[in-house]
């Protein structure tokens, strides 16, 4: 009990959580993604229909507005799509799938660039050339072309059936590749710096593993800027998961992501069913907003030359 | 003539006078080939109808009338002689004989192509002079002339010089000189296709005939995305659009720039099975194949709430149907296209009654960009299917990939739609009913259904030339097809379509405007 309080009192008395207490921005960013985090986790016990599950669709109840509009009802608070599927619920089981595959791809991404980084500028030499002239090839193309490459070359490799089953991790795979750049070149940077500084040395000099070297001593030293990146990431990484399902490439429709719901209700703007598009498209922009808010936080946070 | 009468003629001659005027059509697909012999695709023939012609063509109200044919005689019942117009040229200037038809009716006909049925029961095309051939029929053929529409002549000289003699083979993807450059003798000649992109058409100046607008060029435009297609017509980028998406069409009908010309269309959707293999390809039933139980069929339709599908997905532009034939098609009626409402608790009584009290899985095939609502429509049936305990898994595919698979039989239901070129129920009976054979025989019965008793009577409709006695065995091959439950249909499409208040045309029950009938003031 006293081992718990006493690390409640030092994380409270933290650098960081005094800077976040200060930050009225940062705690408001905090909730709402809290709040997105939860619904989307939680989707199967809050949600108050299961979308997918197409016995309890009835297509009578197709197109009810917003419950506050005319013909709006209290069972369906954000009104219903096409098929009659309660839009808040879609909404819930949509950010489960965009927040799960951006998650998924910034840890993909992570993983890769720091390790390539991590290589690239402890060993150096050739390796080192030729790591990072590719990154210079890949940043030359802008990410969602990399993306649309990887989802296009696996459509046609993959047979239907199994590509619609792997949707989902091909879409992980075209996101995360595309990001590793900006983690490698970080923590290059950072390790030349460290590789130089006394311990690195005299942790060779005692005749350590390199890799060892790398993973014990050099990482925890780097990994304060691949944070501040990765955060801001998850957003970049949603925002491409929506457009790539914008554009139709990216999940299949039966497990839509909130940029598939937007896809599907763009079809209804004209006709005056704005809310099928509208309420994902607000929730795709609170959540993104939010996670960006929370990244320049902790980039400022952990910047000491802001301080 | 007072100077005042002669103002006034003088204004009215200038009024009517027509101008040149440029149709900007936009639709929501492109043609497949221009090879007017490879794809029985509505999209390409409505195209095709403009340049290139065949004997008999349809007047505005779907009676036959001449065209390259200036007339024809019965010698006997199965022999036919038609007169061929003459003088009349082809795009590239050379002359129009029977050569060519007897050329074209061999091209239509082999196995590569998918038009036969437009020259179904001709047994041979004989040349008599330069302007006269003879058609010799398997057996007296009522509807005849009604097929020989989309029978389209092309030069035989011009093909042999372009090695273009062999249709195109469309689903190996082949390309040749006549399914990219057209030689018709039609009111219009493509100038440019751009796949995808554009098609260009101008008025043929030596054309035979006579337009009935004003139309002289032609710019057709596939616009794949609804919405797109829509903002199209309300910012004025094209004059008159096709396929309008159903949900839009209230609101385009209160634009006051705008008018919507309202008609149906002789296409029926329906949901077809594998009536044939012993097991299903993607079925959790193993060792049967639970479509062979008449129960298992009837479950299916009386499952479907076509009110609802009406209602919510087609906005009302739809009339449900009960049987394959849409009203406009000879042999329909509405006494026989009554729709039951849907009956859950039925259904499922069936199901159990057949042996799956808890249903079973399958899946289902369907277009997204074919007909109007397609996916729509089957993400509807995989809900309403899922009430009674059958899991539909659905698999919605771009029309050029699903029309290859389900040709290859692998499915186990589909959604397809059945339009109606002949405006005769025959031409719906004999391709999607009979049993299949290589020809026009059951060449769209891809749930491979086989009913001799059926086949009997479609057969003996192909020759029975005594009006009562055939619409007799028409309506009963309807009824067996009903009541028996081999497909399950579910309506038939209204195809309005939207243009500026300055265009008139004509509408068209095959959802094929024709571009000789619209005017642009």
């Amino acid at each position: 009990m006293a081992a718990v309080e006493g690390w409640l009192r030092r994380a409270w008395t933290h650098d960081l959580a005094w800077s976040f207490r200060h930050s009225p921005v940062a705690v408001c960013a905090a909730l709402l993604t809290l709040a997105c985090v939860g619904g989307a986790v939680f989707a199967p016990w809050i949600a108050p229909q299961n979308p997918f599950d197409s016995a309890t669709l009835n297509l009578t109840d197709g197109f009810t507005p917003p419950a506050w509009n005319a013909g709006g009802s209290t069972r369906y608070l954000l009104g219903t799509d096409d098929q009659g599927r309660d839009i808040l619920s879609t909404i819930l089981y949509g950010a489960r799938i965009s927040l799960g595959v951006g998650l998924a791809a910034v840890l993909f991404s992570a993983l890769l660039g720091v390790s390539l980084g991590l290589l690239s500028g402890y060993l150096g030499g050739r390796l080192d050339a030729f790591i990072m002239r590719v990154a210079d090839i890949q940043l030359s193309f802008p990410a969602i072309l990399i993306a649309l490459l990887i989802d296009g070359v696996a459509r046609v490799a993959l047979p239907r059936e199994l590509h619609d089953q792997l949707a989902v991790y091909v879409l992980v795979l075209a996101i995360g590749v595309s990001g590793w750049v900006q983690y490698a070149r970080t923590v290059r940077g950072s390790t030349l710096v460290e590789k130089g500084k006394e311990y690195v040395q005299a942790a060779r000099v005692i005749g350590r593993h390199p890799l060892a070297i790398m993973l014990r001593h050099v990482l925890p030293n780097v990994t304060g800027p691949v944070l501040v990146i990765a955060t801001i990431h998850i957003a970049t990484a949603i925002i491409t998961e929506a457009t790539l399902s914008f554009l139709g490439v990216g999940v299949p429709p039966t497990q839509p992501s909130l940029g598939t719901l937007v896809r599907i209700g763009n079809d209804f703007l004209i006709s005056g069913e704005w809310w099928i598009t509208v309420f994902p498209g607000l929730a795709l922009v609170v959540l993104v907003l939010s996670v960006n808010l929370l990244g320049d936080w902790l980039r400022d946070a952990l910047n000491p030359k802001l301080r | 003539m007072k100077p005042r009468h002669l103002l006034a003629a003088a204004l009215i001659a200038v009024c009517t006078t027509s101008h040149a005027a440029t149709l900007k059509w936009g639709a929501q697909n492109d043609i497949l080939t221009l090879d007017p012999h490879s794809q029985n695709h509505a999209t390409t023939n409505g195209i095709m109808q403009h340049t290139y012609e065949g004997l008999v063509r349809y007047d505005r109200n779907f009676a036959v009338e001449p065209c390259l044919a200036t007339s024809w005689e019965l010698i006997s019942p199965t022999h036919y002689r038609f007169k061929l117009r003459r003088g009349v040229k082809f795009h590239d200037g050379s002359p129009f004989t029977a050569d060519d038809v007897v050329f074209s009716y061999h091209r239509i006909l082999q196995p590569q192509g998918t038009l036969q049925i437009y020259v179904a029961g001709v047994t041979e095309m004989k040349k008599i002079d330069e302007h006269t051939v003879d058609m010799i029929l398997s057996g007296p053929s009522p509807i005849l002339l009604r097929n020989l529409v989309d029978f389209r002549i092309m030069s035989r000289g011009w093909a042999a010089k372009h090695k273009s003699e062999n249709v195109q083979n469309y689903v190996a993807k082949e390309e040749s000189y006549a399914s990219r450059n057209t030689n018709g003798t039609g009111p219009y000649l493509v100038k440019l296709w751009e796949p995808d992109k554009r098609l260009v058409m101008q008025a043929n100046p030596d054309w035979w005939g006579k337009l009935d607008g004003n139309v002289t060029e032609v710019i057709y435009t596939p616009i794949k995305a609804n919405a797109t297609r829509i903002a199209a017509l309300l910012s004025g980028d094209v004059d008159i659009v096709t396929d309008l998406p159903t949900q839009d069409v209230a609101r385009l009908r209160q634009d006051p720039k705008l008018k919507v010309l309202d008609g149906h269309e002789v296409r029926t959707i329906f949901i077809g099975m594998d009536q044939h293999s012993d097991e299903l390809l993607y079925a959790n039933v193993k060792g049967k194949n639970p479509f062979k139980d008449i129960r298992v069929r009837k479950a299916l339709n009386i499952a479907v709430d076509r009110e609802a599908i009406k209602r919510v997905t087609m906005r009302g532009l739809s009339i449900p149907a009960a049987i394959m034939i849409a009203p406009g098609v000879h042999g329909h009626s509405p006494a026989i296209d009554k729709v039951a409402p849907a009956d859950a608790a039925g259904a499922k009584k069936l199901l159990a009654e057949a042996g799956y009290p808890s249903g079973f899985e399958f899946s289902l095939d369907c277009p997204n960009n074919r007909y109007v609502n397609d996916e729509e429509i089957c993400q509807a049936l995989v809900g309403m299917w899922a009430r009674i305990g059958l899991k539909a898994k659905l698999n919605a595919q771009p029309m050029a990939t699903f029309i290859q698979k389900i040709q290859k039989f692998d499915h186990d239901a589909y959604m397809l739609g059945w339009g109606v070129a002949t405006f005769d129920g025959l031409y719906t009976l004999q391709s999607l009913v009979r049993t299949k054979t290589t020809g026009a025989d059951g060449s769209f019965n891809l749930g491979r259904i086989s009913d001799a008793r059926l086949d009997a009577l479609i057969d003996a409709l192909k020759i029975e030339t005594d009006v009562a006695r055939r619409d007799a065995i028409l309506r009963e091959a309807l009824l067996m097809t009903r009541d028996n439950y081999y497909y399950v249909p579910l309506h038939h499409q209204l195809r309005p379509w939207a243009m500026k208040k300055n265009v008139s045309t004509v509408h068209k029950a095959d959802d094929r405007p024709e571009s000789r009938f619209a005017r642009v003031d």
